[in-house]
């Protein structure tokens, strides 16, 4: 693999004040991730892995610490830098709420575009492609409610793909999909790995990070283990469990 | 362009959302509709108070007896005076008056009329043939008291429209008898409906020649020798011309009364043209009121559209997230919110538009309604323009609110 860093982060932590309370999300995490990885981040409820997503994501800035995207330090960028950083490079899959209610695939997927600036023309288009791209190619003026949980999440995987990101980020896409409809979404995203994106993405399921090449995880705010596949767990025994749960 | 794109995403929003986009418009659209019914009924009612006016002729002077003021008691204009038929004939000098066109004198009092077993009273007038020419009557059918039965005091009489249809019902009455107190009359003529108002519209009127409602009928009472009048109505040579008839005939009035330098005038002479003034000048203050009161309910509309495009802002912080997540800037935010709110206003103008030119068909129907509302083009574009700046004024603060949000707090708030 390019030694070619897309995420430093070095120490990073984030604190939310809760009127007299401080909750620490995030104590001290580094970590660098690699153009081209597949990384699977796990831990448990709680343990700051949507918050961490959020940071890679520039959705949120960190208490301390910095984060270099590509190598450029995102504390020195504007707001306006952000939102382009989001759109042009970054593609988010959220935990939950991925799309706006009522309105048809189409225009879910067209939205980020609308905001690059492209041509009404070319976006209908794109969008029309990405949609392909994930097998809705027939389901473009579905609106959310009109969609299975696994289609609108992967209209959803659409629009994040259709500005073509560096980088694509995911908060347990596969967490309220049944195992066939995770299998199909997990496929997907090993099919744009396999393109070249770098793909980060958050799971509870020991099957979907099984899949990852390299698997963090998390524990009340800080790494407890960073480690290739295969090597940091006994697979037949979570799956074991898994079947048990 | 990127504001038809921002028009295209506040119509898909204002679509997903039908119902909260009608209560949005809610208030626009009674404000719209408020402002252009009420400045519409005042505008309808002064063209209205114009047309029955001028529908009396603008040149019309009327003189009544009567000072004006005599020890602060005012003398009621129809009282025995010293307006007589020599003052009438005097004005129709036109050396001595050239600015007055024709005198027609009158003398009325109510009478008993009767055809068959219908009974009336009304104002019977004793009037000359000019009288149809200075009050602008039209005659529907027959014709007009002509020189010669003025002149020789035929007992012939025109009829009012009103006064007509409730003595004859459907019949015609022109060649049948009728009895004023008592005497018989043979109808004429018949008056077109004028639609005038007030004690001085002829639809309710029979006119007779002067010379048998002075004397046989009425037996008016004499002043030094000469039968007198109840009024006298003179046409000005023309509508420049009012004030100066005016002064003409004051003067001779006040020289055939004999009065002095420092006594009032023992008549009282009414322009029709200043009445016209101060009627449009009402009207004018009317439709300002009305208006104020539709501006304030398109005001309340707009503070209506506020509050609910407050709610929807926060209804929609998740939307507002996400949309700043895939690459939204606060100017799109900012943006997609303020012709949101742009857009719902002037759609709600349109339907108020709409609204308001629908109630008015519904008063055509009213027949109570004697006058129509009139929208004119100026009050549209006083809604319509007034609807967008409250679309502006009221849709920035929520649409700036919307920009200020934090994507991630936005995201993440349930
Ligand atoms: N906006 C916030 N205000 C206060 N505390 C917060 C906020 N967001 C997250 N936290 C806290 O930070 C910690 C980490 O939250 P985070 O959402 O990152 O967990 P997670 O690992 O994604 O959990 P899950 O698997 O349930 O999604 C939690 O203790 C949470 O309560
Ligand atoms: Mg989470």
């Amino acid at each position: 693999m390019v030694n070619e860093p897309v995420i430093e982060i070095q120490d990073m932590t984030k604190v939310y004040q809760m009127g007299d309370i401080k909750v620490h999300a995030l104590r001290g995490v580094s970590l660098e991730i690699q153009k081209g990885e597949y990384v699977a981040i796990m831990g448990a409820s709680g343990s700051g892995k949507s918050t961490l997503m959020n940071m890679i994501g520039l959705l949120d800035r960190p208490t301390s610490g910095t984060y270099k995207i590509r190598g450029v330090e995102s504390s020195k960028l504007s707001k306006g830098q952000l939102a382009d950083l989001r759109n042009q490079e970054i593609g988010f899959v959220f935990q939950r709420f991925n799309l706006l209610p009522r309105i048809s695939a189409q225009r879910q997927v067209e939205l980020p575009l609308f905001y690059a600036g492209v041509t009404s023309r070319k976006s209908r288009e794109m969008a029309r492609a990405a949609l392909e791209r994930v097998g809705l190619g027939d389901r473009t003026h579905h609106r959310p409610d009109e969609l299975s949980g696994g289609q609108q999440q992967r209209v959803a995987i659409a629009r994040a793909l259709v500005n073509q990101p560096s980088l694509l980020l995911a908060d347990e896409p596969t967490g309220a999909l049944d195992s066939q409809t995770s299998l199909e979404v997990m496929a997907l995203f090993e099919e744009l790995h396999a393109q070249g994106l770098t793909v980060v993405m958050v799971t509870h399921d020991p099957l979907v990070a099984g899949r990852a090449k390299r698997v963090v995880t998390l524990s009340d705010g800080k790494i407890v283990s960073d480690k290739a596949n295969g090597h940091h767990l006994n697979l037949a025994a979570w799956e074991a469990a898994y079947e048990n749960h | 362009m990127k504001i038809i794109r921002y028009l295209q995403v506040a119509l898909e929003s204002i679509t997903a959302h039908k119902l909260r986009a009608i209560l949005t418009m809610l208030g626009i659209i009674i404000g719209v509709a408020a402002v252009l019914v009420t400045m519409g009924i005042g505008r309808g009612a002064a063209a209205n108070i114009t047309a029955r006016i001028e529908s009396q002729g603008t040149n019309l002077l009327t003189i009544n007896p009567g000072a004006s003021s005599v020890g602060g008691i005012r003398g009621d204009s129809g009282s025995a005076g010293t307006l007589t038929l020599k003052d009438a004939h005097d004005l129709m000098n036109k050396d001595i008056h050239p600015a007055i066109s024709y005198v027609a004198p009158e003398y009325s009092a109510n009478a008993q009329l009767v055809y068959s077993d219908t009974n009336v009273r009304e104002s019977v007038v004793g009037v000359t043939t000019d009288y149809a020419i200075v009050r602008n009557l039209i005659i529907a059918s027959g014709e007009f008291l002509t020189p010669e039965q003025v002149e020789s005091q035929s007992q012939v009489v025109v009829l009012g429209s009103v006064l007509a249809a409730d003595l004859f019902d459907n019949e015609n009455p022109v060649g049948l008898s009728l009895r004023i107190n008592g005497q018989p009359f043979q109808v004429i003529g018949v008056l077109e409906e004028t639609g005038g108002f007030g004690r001085n519209t002829p639809d309710e009127k029979a006119f007779i020649p002067i010379g048998i409602a002075q004397g046989r009928l009425f037996n008016a009472p004499r002043y030094r020798g000469d039968y007198t009048i109840t009024t006298l109505n003179i046409s000005a040579a023309g509508s420049g011309q009012v004030e100066s008839a005016e002064k003409q005939a004051e003067m001779t009035l006040r020289l055939n009364h004999n009065l002095t330098a420092d006594q009032d005038n023992d008549f009282n002479v009414f322009n029709q043209a200043s009445l016209l003034e101060t009627a449009s000048d009402i009207a004018a203050t009317l439709t300002i009121f009305l208006g104020a009161i539709g501006a304030v309910s398109l005001v309340v509309g707009g503070i209506g559209i506020m509050n609910i495009m407050l709610v929807s802002v926060t209804e929609r912080t998740r939307e507002i997230g996400l949309r700043k997540a895939i690459g939204a800037h606060d100017n799109d935010i900012l943006m997609q919110f303020l012709v949101e709110a742009l857009v719902l206003c002037f759609l709600g103008g349109l339907i108020g538009v709409g609204l308001a030119y629908g109630l008015a068909a519904i008063f055509a129907q009213i027949p109570a309604f004697t006058f129509t509302v009139l929208i004119q083009p100026d009050a549209l574009a006083l809604a319509l323009g007034f609807s967008l700046i409250s679309g502006l004024v009221f849709g920035i603060y929520p649409a700036l609110r919307a920009t200020r949000l934090d994507p991630i707090e936005a995201l993440r708030s349930e």
